[in-house]
C-alpha cells in the first residue's frame, strides 16, 4: 500500500536534516505503529507524506500503490487515497463542519472522475457515522473545530476519515490530549475502519493507544531513522523500559 | 496658491459646470445646500477626512470616462419578487421600471417635485445638513443642491416586497447625481435594495428617517464595472426602538467612497452597518462611517471586511460618538482586511469618542493573509488550492454578510462573492 524507500528530508528554511533514510513498507490491511522519543522525526514523516510546505525531500521516494506521491499537491495525495489525522486539528472559523466535509468528499470524487454525492445521500451517511463517534448534530453545524474540546477535535478527525474512506490512514499522535474514555471512542472509530484494503500508520508516544488499536507491526524511530521493528511486544518493551535500552542496543 | 484659494477655485470650477434646478418645493433646500457647499468648499487632497482617498476625480468638472463592463452574469436581485425602479446613467427610465404603486408605501419622483409633498420638503437636505457637523461632507451638499432625480419613498405600512433601485450605466462619460429621501412612519417596515454601476461617476445621497418602532433594511450591490467612480452618502435618523440595517457589497470600481452617517436619537434604537468588498488591481474602496449615540440603551454595529489583491487599496474610517447622557450604549466596530498579496494595502482609522460613563464600546481593526495552516488542512482533505482559498475568503467575509437578515438576499450576496473569487483566482 505505502512504500517508503530511503527517505531523506531536511527543513527548507535551514540546513537541518530531519529524516535520514526512512524505509517502511505498509501492506494493505495492516496496522503499523511508529513509536519514538521526541524529536525523532515521527511527525515530520506524517507532514512530508501529506505534502506540507517547509520540507525538502533530498532523496528517496514514497509510493502509494506504486505511485510516487512526493511530487503531488496535498489535494492530489488526498484524492489518491492518503489521509492524515492531525495531531493538532486546525480551527477554521466561518466554515461549517458539514459544508467542509461535503465539499471535501465531492472534491475528491471529482478528482477521481467519480460522480458527486447527493446532498441527501451525504446527510444520511454523515448522520450514521457521526452517531457512531458520538458526534451530535450541533457539532456538525458548527465551524470546523472551533470551540471543540480536544476529544471532539480528534473524533472529528476520525469522522472525516470515515467519510473520505481513504486507502492509507496516518494518525499523528491521535491519543495526545485525550482521556481514557475519549481515547477508547477514537480507537473504536479507527477499528471500525480497519479492513483488508486499507493500511494504517499510527504514530504515538505511548503504548496505551496500541492497547486499543492493536498493531501488526511496531517500529521504533530515532534520529530520523527506523532503528528497530517488531511485533506488538516491542511496544510493551518500550512501555516497561523506555527507549533507552532499545537505543543503546542498536547504537 | 494658498489652501483656501485652492479650495475656492476648485469648488467654483465644479460649480461652473452645473446648473442649479429652479422651482418646486426643493428650491429653498437646494439654495441652502449650495450656500453650505460654497462655505465648506469641495474636499481637497490635504483634508484630514480625505487623507487616504484622493478626491480630485470626484470633485473635478466632468467625469473621467469609464468603459462599459461586459457583464454576462444575470443581474443581482433579478429573481426576487420586488418593485423595480430603474435609472439609466442617473435618469429615471419609466419603461424599464415597474408601476410605482405598492400597498403600504407611496413613491414619488424628485424630478416631478412641482406639487408640494410636505414630508419630503421637510426632510430633503435636512439630514444631510445635520450630517455636516462635526465633519464636512461637501459632496453630499453638492448632491442636495444639484440632484434632479431620485425617489421619495414614504413608508406608511409594511409593503409586501422590497423596493429595488437599479442603476444602469450606458454612457462612458455619464456623470449622475441622484438623491433619495425615505421616510418610515412609526411601526412601518421596508427593505430597499440598490444595485448596478450607475454611471462613469455617481454621486448619490440617501436620507432615511426611521420613526419610532420602524424597521429599515437596506442591501446594496455596487456594480462590477472596473472604471466606475462613486461617492455615496447615507444619512439616517433613528427614533425610539427603531431598527436600521444596511449592508453593501462592492466588487470592483476604481474609486468608491461610501459614507454612512447615522444618528440614534430615540432610546433602544438599533443601527447596523456592514460591508463586504472584493477588489483587484487599481481598486480603491473607502468606507467612512460616523455613528452618533444621542439616546439611552441603543446598539450600533459596524462590520466591514475587505478582500484585496494585486495592489488594491481598502480604507476604513469609522467613528462612534457617544453624547453625554447616552448611557447603556452598546457600540461595536470591526474592520478587517484580507490581503491576498504584498502589494495590497488597508488603511484604517477607527475612532471612539465617548462622553457618557456607562457604556460598552469596542473596536478592532486587523490586516492579515490567508491562514496557511488552515489552507493546508483543507487541501489535505482534498480541496484544491483555489477552492480552498475561496472557502477561507468567504469565511473571512461571513461576519459582514451575516448582517443581512433575509436568507435569500444573503445567499444572493454570497453567490456573487463566490463567483467573483472564482473569476479572480491567482
Amino acid at each position: 500500500m505505502l512504500s517508503i524507500k530511503n527517505l531523506h528530508v531536511k527543513l527548507e528554511e535551514e540546513d537541518k536534516a530531519i529524516l535520514k533514510g526512512v524505509d517502511l513498507e505498509i501492506e494493505a490491511g495492516k496496522v503499523h505503529a511508529i513509536m519514538g522519543p521526541n524529536g525523532s522525526g515521527k511527525s515530520t514523516l506524517s507532514y512530508v507524506l501529506s505534502g506540507k510546505d517547509g520540507y525538502e525531500v533530498t532523496s528517496g521516494e514514497a509510493l502509494l500503490e506504486g505511485e510516487d506521491i512526493l511530487d503531488m499537491e496535498p489535494e492530489e495525495r488526498a484524492a489518491a487515497g492518503l489521509f492524515l489525522a492531525f495531531q493538532y486539528p486546525v480551527e477554521i472559523p466561518g466554515v461549517g463542519n458539514m459544508t467542509f466535509l461535503r465539499t471535501a468528499v465531492n472534491a475528491q470524487r471529482k478528482a477521481r472522475g467519480e460522480e458527486e454525492i447527493s446532498a441527501a445521500e451525504f446527510l444520511k451517511l454523515i448522520r450514521a457515522r457521526a452517531k457512531e463517534l458520538k458526534i451530535d448534530a450541533e457539532m456538525l453545524k458548527r465551524p470546523v473545530n472551533v470551540g471543540f474540546s480536544g476529544g471532539e477535535k480528534k473524533r472529528n478527525e476520525i469522522l472525516q476519515m470515515a467519510m473520505l474512506e481513504p486507502k492509507m490512514c496516518i494518525l499523528d499522535e491521535t491519543d495526545s490530549g485525550l482521556d481514557v474514555d475519549a481515547m477508547k471512542l477514537v480507537a473504536e472509530g479507527v477499528n471500525a475502519l480497519r479492513n483488508e484494503g486499507r493500511g494504517f500508520l499510527v504514530i504515538t508516544h505511548y503504548q496505551r493507544l496500541l492497547d486499543h488499536i492493536k498493531p501488526d507491526v511496531v517500529h521504533i524511530m530515532a534520529d530520523g531513522k527506523i532503528v528497530k521493528s517488531g511485533g506488538p511486544e516491542l511496544a510493551l518493551e518500550v512501555e516497561t523500559n523506555g527507549y533507552g535500552d532499545i537505543l543503546a542496543e542498536v547504537a | 496658491m494658498g489652501a483656501a484659494a485652492e479650495t475656492l477655485s476648485s469648488t467654483e470650477a465644479r460649480l461652473a459646470d452645473l446648473t442649479l434646478p429652479v422651482g418646486g418645493w426643493p428650491e429653498a433646500a437646494r439654495s441652502d445646500a449650495l450656500a453650505r457647499l460654497r462655505q465648506m468648499g469641495l474636499p481637497q487632497r490635504r483634508d484630514e477626512y480625505w487623507k487616504y482617498t484622493r478626491p480630485d476625480t470626484l470633485t473635478q468638472p466632468g467625469a473621467v470616462p469609464a468603459a462599459l463592463f461586459d457583464n454576462d452574469e444575470a443581474p443581482i436581485f433579478g429573481a426576487l419578487d420586488r418593485l423595480n425602479i430603474v435609472f439609466v446613467d442617473g435618469v429615471f427610465d419609466a419603461d424599464a421600471s415597474d408601476d410605482l404603486s405598492l400597498e403600504g408605501v407611496r413613491i414619488d419622483r424628485l424630478a416631478e417635485a412641482t406639487t408640494d409633498i410636505h414630508w419630503a420638503r421637510d426632510l430633503y437636505g435636512t439630514l444631510e445638513a445635520k450630517g455636516q457637523s462635526p465633519v464636512h461632507r461637501p459632496l453630499a451638499a453638492l448632491n442636495t443642491a444639484f440632484a434632479t432625480d431620485g425617489v421619495l419613498i414614504h413608508v406608511t405600512g409594511k409593503p409586501s416586497k422590497p423596493i429595488n433601485l437599479t442603476y444602469h450605466h450606458r454612457s462612458e462619460t455619464s456623470d449622475a447625481i441622484l438623491h433619495h429621501v425615505i421616510k418610515l412612519d412609526p411601526g412601518a417596515e421596508i427593505t430597499v435594495l440598490e444595485n448596478g454601476p450607475a454611471a462613469a461617476r455617481f454621486n448619490k445621497c440617501m436620507e432615511v428617517e426611521v420613526a419610532d418602532g420602524a424597521i429599515f433594511h437596506h442591501v446594496r450591490a455596487q456594480g462590477r464595472d472596473h472604471e466606475r467612480r462613486a461617492a455615496t452618502h447615507i444619512f439616517a435618523r433613528l427614533g425610539a426602538e427603531s431598527v436600521f440595517k444596511s449592508f453593501t457589497l462592492t466588487a470592483n470600481g476604481v474609486l468608491t467612497r461610501n459614507e454612512c452617517v447615522i444618528e440614534l436619537t430615540g432610546d433602544d434604537a438599533v443601527a447596523h452597518v456592514a460591508g463586504a468588498c472584493v477588489g483587484d488591481g487599481d481598486f480603491h474602496h473607502d468606507d467612512t462611517v460616523f455613528i452618533t449615540h444621542d439616546a439611552v440603551n441603543c446598539e450600533s454595529r459596524q462590520v466591514f471586511k475587505k478582500v484585496l489583491r494585486n495592489g488594491a487599496t481598502g480604507v476604513f474610517q469609522g467613528k462612534i460618538l457617544v453624547q453625554p447622557g447616552a448611557q447603556k450604549t452598546d457600540g461595536y466596530q470591526i474592520s478587517q482586511s484580507l490581503l491576498l498579496d504584498d502589494d495590497s494595502q488597508f488603511l484604517a482609522k477607527p475612532e471612539l469618542e465617548i462622553y457618557a460613563d456607562d457604556v460598552a464600546c469596542s473596536h478592532g481593526s486587523t490586516s492579515g493573509a490567508i491562514d496557511e495552516e488552515a489552507l493546508f488542512y483543507l487541501r489535505s482533505r482534498g480541496l484544491p488550492k483555489g477552492p480552498a482559498t475561496d472557502l477561507l475568503t468567504l469565511a473571512f467575509l461571513a461576519e459582514a454578510v451575516e448582517e443581512i437578515e433575509d436568507e435569500d438576499l444573503r445567499e444572493e450576496i454570497n453567490g456573487r462573492l463566490a463567483a467573483w473569487l472564482e473569476r479572480h483566482r491567482s
